[in-house]
């Protein structure tokens, strides 16, 4: 027998040790996130799933939901700080969508459309990242990296090669390749590595495949992000 | 009954393409029903110089790249109640604003001293040349901007949407379909 919750009023089932945000996906209901994935252990990091339980606010990929909780999610105040969170993403990189190979199956971009994002709002950094180009099958854009670490627990706890890591602190935290050279190419990484699929921007690229799909097909452009069945949410 | 004031717009093309000004005329016919509703004051469309104290909308494409850019920008807001970004470079900067990474004695050298093909290889320096900025802008860094429509351009369809709803007093808002970065 599952215990409930409630998100935004609605009744929400839950077994033992689900978080918040997994239960919520269970359920068929979308709660905005970035650095979750239903795959791998929870990081806690973009802060984009942010709700409030009984009136105070933590992260839904985090917190294991406990019988009777009240969460609120979907409110004006929430997604406005949501909002706010995703235009310091876009202002701390480059993020050009019309020259990104990503765009229309970016999750970043498609989370900026659900929450309404029409402007970037604050001051641009214009951060300048190299790219790394040395890997034959795919490319590195740091310019779009949001720091999710997707790629980072897919290659360690799935892939066990350890290929990336951030490096860094607070402002100056940065994705870094693990090797001597500091270049992709010098890793073992291969296109068949968990981390090569799991990136929500435009960093992690496959070569040669670039703008494949036409404007008005890709994944976003058929569906918003978050109209998934229950269990898609990523 | 006394016929209703027709609104004021000014249009420009800042550091833009005019790709979004083609969108703009992409709305075909509905030019027309819109006409019926405002009056073009300075723009790429009518050749007016400059915009007219008391305008009631501006509509503002590209971002900033040089001094000149600031300058029209600046007279916009003084003279536009509303103004709007229209399009990805008066937004983030767009695609001028991917030379920020550069220096520009740089891009200068590359563009006009040692780039491949040029003859009397010369930086233009004419004093009417408007200066060029270190960095390329988006607009909301300079003035205050009232509302924005995201696009690579944005379709006909998204400006149509944007502009019918703020002349029927209603927040403008795209929607799944019109709302784009790309």
């Amino acid at each position: 027998m599952s215990q409930t919750f409630t998100l935004d009023g609605k009744t929400i089932a839950f077994e033992p040790g689900q978080t918040i945000l997994q239960a919520a996906d269970a359920a068929g209901v979308f709660i905005p996130h970035l650095c979750y994935h239903p795959e791998f252990k929870p990081h806690g990091s973009c802060k984009l799933c942010t709700v409030k339980v009984n009136g105070r606010q933590t992260a839904s990929c985090t917190m294991r939901a406990m019988p009777g909780m009240a969460v609120e999610s979907d409110t004006e105040e929430i997604n406005a700080e949501r909002r706010a969170l995703t235009q310091m993403l876009f202002v701390e990189g480059n993020h050009y969508c019309p020259s990104c190979e990503k765009s229309g199956n970016c999750q970043l971009q498609a989370t900026a459309y659900h929450l309404g994002m029409m402007s970037t709002h604050y001051d641009h950094f214009f951060p300048n990242r190299a790219v790394d180009a040395s890997h034959p099958e795919v490319l590195l854009d740091f310019n779009r990296c949001i720091l999710c670490s997707l790629c980072v627990r897919a290659s360690r706890d799935v892939d066990g090669k350890n290929v990336f890591a951030l490096s860094g602190r607070g402002i100056d935290t940065h994705l870094i390749v693990n090797a001597s050279s500091g270049r992709l190419g010098d890793t073992d990484f291969t296109l068949a590595d968990k981390a090569a699929e799991v990136c929500p921007v435009g960093v992690i690229l496959k070569k040669r495949q670039g703008f494949a799909v036409p404007i008005g097909e890709r994944t976003y452009d058929k569906a918003p992000i978050g109209a998934t069945t229950a269990g898609e949410a990523c | 009954m006394t016929e209703k004031k027709k609104l004021r717009v000014a249009t420009t093309s800042l550091a833009g393409c005019f790709g979004c000004h083609m969108s703009f005329l992409d709305i075909d016919e509905r030019l027309f029903t819109l006409l019926e509703h405002i009056d073009f004051d300075r723009s790429p469309l009518t050749d007016i110089k400059t915009v007219t104290p008391g305008t009631d909308i501006g509509i503002i494409e590209g971002g900033l790249c040089n001094a000149e850019n600031v300058h029209v920008l600046r007279e916009f807001r003084q003279n536009c109640r509303i103004l709007i970004a229209m399009g990805a470079c008066a937004i983030n900067g767009g695609l001028p604003a991917q030379r920020n990474s550069l220096s520009l004695p740089a891009i200068f050298d590359e563009v006009y001293q040692a780039g491949f093909g040029l003859a009397n290889a010369l930086i233009p320096n004419d004093p009417e040349l408007p200066l060029v900025l270190d960095q390329v802008h988006p607009i909301h860094e300079v003035v205050k901007i009232d509302y924005f429509i995201p696009g690579c351009p944005p379709s006909g369809d998204a400006i149509w949407k944007f502009l019918t709803d703020l002349l029927a007093g209603r927040e403008p808002e795209l929607g799944h379909g019109l709302m784009h970065y790309d």
